[in-house]
């Protein structure tokens, strides 16, 4: 099972990366009594039959294998914890998924390490503009990795090993000070 | 006296770090790095695929190896044997390791990647 909410996200933004995304916006809203997690992608999408089925573990358009667990697993976690799922695709337009849930229900994973997960993105998949804003009650940190290129003197800073952890650091600092 | 490490909490903090570097990872073409592939499909990261993605590229920068590619890539229908990582030194077979945990990384990055010895305890299979 995927651990904590972190991973979820990884999760789900990679199915962004697979559907041939270039631009992919992450969030994480933490409002106090929810917690939403919103992940938008501008990839090939889906008709409403496929959208229809994600949801389905056994439905799955890989044929490496004959499951795909990834979104049923956030659907049943979102619901379990008293808050909601959503899914709303349309081909050549992108996917947005978005799950919320009660940060008074029990089984409400830890959001994880976020850090960990951004990082794994920029550096895994470089080419895509991500998008991350992480907002807990009205203060918020935005991430957004062509403006850290421009600032970084452009290419793809993130394939220096030093540079990538730094970025780490550097997310995680700023993401601890929103709940200072 | 000991100097506290800075955080990096600002893009200028990180610019600092760039011009320490350099342009050593630029200098060098893609086809003479050495190739780091992680799986990061659901099983991967339910694995733990994301941890070893962070150990790579901690033992990356404490080693100061600029010639690797770090990248990954999706579920490849053995997800019992997660987490996978490859590796391919240009010109040599890839080398699929299985079931990595963070400390096997230091190991697969001094044996292999610097020495181009594989981990005959972690293997998988390789291609070739």
């Amino acid at each position: 099972m995927l651990e904590d909410l972190s991973h979820h996200i990884l999760d789900i933004a990679e199915n962004g990366v697979n559907a041939g995304a270039d631009t992919i916006a992450v969030s994480f809203d933490d409002d106090g009594e929810f917690i939403r997690l919103t992940v938008r992608d501008n990839g090939r999408g889906m008709d409403e039959k496929t959208a229809l089925s994600v949801v389905d573990p056994f439905f799955t358009t890989r044929t490496e294998r004959r499951v795909g667990l990834g979104l049923p697993f956030l659907k049943q976690l979102a619901e379990l914890c008293g808050g909601e799922f959503l899914l709303s695709s349309a081909p050549g337009k992108g996917t947005t998924v978005s799950a919320s849930f009660s940060k008074q229900c029990v089984d409400t994973p830890p959001p994880g390490d976020i850090p960990s997960t951004l990082l794994t993105l920029l550096v895994g998949h470089g080419h895509i503009s991500w998008k991350y804003v992480h907002r807990v009650g009205k203060r918020e940190f935005l991430l957004d990795s062509d403006e850290l290129k421009d600032a970084l003197g452009g290419g793809n800073p993130f394939t220096d090993p030093a540079l990538a952890v730094g970025v780490k650091e550097y997310i995680a600092e700023n993401i601890g000070e929103l709940y200072m | 006296m000991t100097e506290e490490k800075k955080k990096i909490r600002s893009l200028d903090d990180l610019r600092k770090i760039k011009e320490k570097t350099g342009d050593l990872t630029s200098a060098r073409s893609e086809v003479d790095k050495v190739k780091v592939i992680i799986g990061m499909g659901t099983c991967g990261i339910a694995a733990g695929a994301r941890e070893i993605m962070n150990a790579v590229l901690k033992e990356l920068e404490v080693r100061n190896l600029h010639n690797v590619a770090v990248e990954t890539t999706g579920c490849i229908g053995m997800c019992q044997n997660e987490p996978l990582l490859d590796v391919i030194r240009p010109g040599e077979p890839r080398i699929t390791y299985c079931a990595v945990t963070p400390p096997d990384v230091s190991r697969i990055v001094s044996e292999h990647i610097v020495n181009g010895r594989i981990v005959q305890d972690k293997l998988y299979g390789r291609a070739d």
